[in-house]
């Protein structure tokens, strides 16, 4: 019933301009990087972050910025400190939106198959 | 030395955030309201007294039963610490469904829930841990056979809220 109240469309819209980010935040070796820093431990500050990394305090900034458009990092305030934390659901979202689609697909062909196979015999 | 240990510790403070296209009031009925839980995530019916030290309980979805049938009927109990509709949930959450669990800390779980443009709401779970390791990992999806945890179960919302769909259909 509320699939009626929404405009299908728009949705896939937003879902594409989101994967887009996604995607794009994750072409980079050094956001991989910062993402694997913040899974071995999270809630890390900025200078924690950047004492890992060969790269200017404002270059680990702009990564970090572009992390967090994606959604894949959400900072929080923690009294002078900004933490940074590593939100997984945008990956989730694409790995149940289009890996389990193929999958989906190919496990409906396989019983295809075998239906195929034993109806054949 | 220090930067080794540092390393060690491990945080007890997990937070998920995802956008959908619903209003707050839909997000809000579809964590607390009767009959919501049971379509997404892990299926489990959910009781809220939405007042301070109201008490919360997740029971078993006849899914879950059938699987385990040594699954108790109440498999989590919590505490209504603040409850703000349709913006902010505050409560203790604390699974009983096996003994290692019970014996753990209740941990801290908070929704919160903002309006952002375009007819979007930002719903954020941060969910405080501490003195719960094997909470910890069930609800980050680490434990194998126990589900996607807070990930699975927003996506799953998400996927509800905007399609009226489930993603396991």
């Amino acid at each position: 019933m509320r699939a009626d109240l929404t405009c299908d469309h728009l949705v896939t819209y937003y879902r594409l301009v989101d994967d887009d980010r996604v995607f794009k935040a994750l072409a980079d070796p050094t956001r991989r990087f910062l993402l694997d820093r913040l899974f071995a431990r999270d809630g890390r500050t900025l200078t924690e972050l950047e004492s890992e990394l060969d790269m200017t305090r404002f270059g680990v900034m702009k990564h970090l910025r572009i992390l967090e458009a994606a959604g894949l990092v959400v900072t929080r305030r923690s009294g002078r400190e900004k933490l940074h934390f590593l939100n997984p659901v945008p990956i989730r979202l694409i790995h149940d939106r289009w890996i389990d689609k193929y999958r989906e697909r190919r496990v409906s062909a396989l019983a295809e198959l075998k239906r195929e196979l034993e109806g054949s015999k | 030395m220090i930067a080794a240990a540092t390393e060690k510790q491990v945080t007890t403070t997990q937070v998920y955030r995802v956008y959908i296209k619903a209003t707050a009031q839909a997000i809000w009925d579809a964590i607390t309201a009767p009959g919501w839980a049971e379509k997404y995530g892990y299926g489990c019916p959910v009781e809220y007294d939405l007042r301070p030290k109201g008490a919360f309980r997740a029971v078993a979805s006849p899914a879950m039963k059938a699987h385990a049938p040594a699954m108790p009927d109440v498999i989590i109990v919590g505490e209504v610490i603040e409850s703000a509709p349709p913006r902010k949930l505050v409560q203790t959450w604390h699974p009983v469904w096996d003994e290692a669990s019970a014996k753990e800390e209740p941990t801290r779980l908070t929704y919160e829930i903002d309006d952002q443009p375009g007819g979007m709401c930002r719903l954020t779970i941060t969910h405080d841990v501490a003195g719960a390791p094997l909470t910890a990992a069930m609800v980050a999806g680490e434990v194998p056979n126990a589900g996607g945890g807070w990930a699975f179960v927003l996506s799953d919302l998400k996927t509800l809220l905007e399609t009226g769909k489930r993603l396991a259909e």
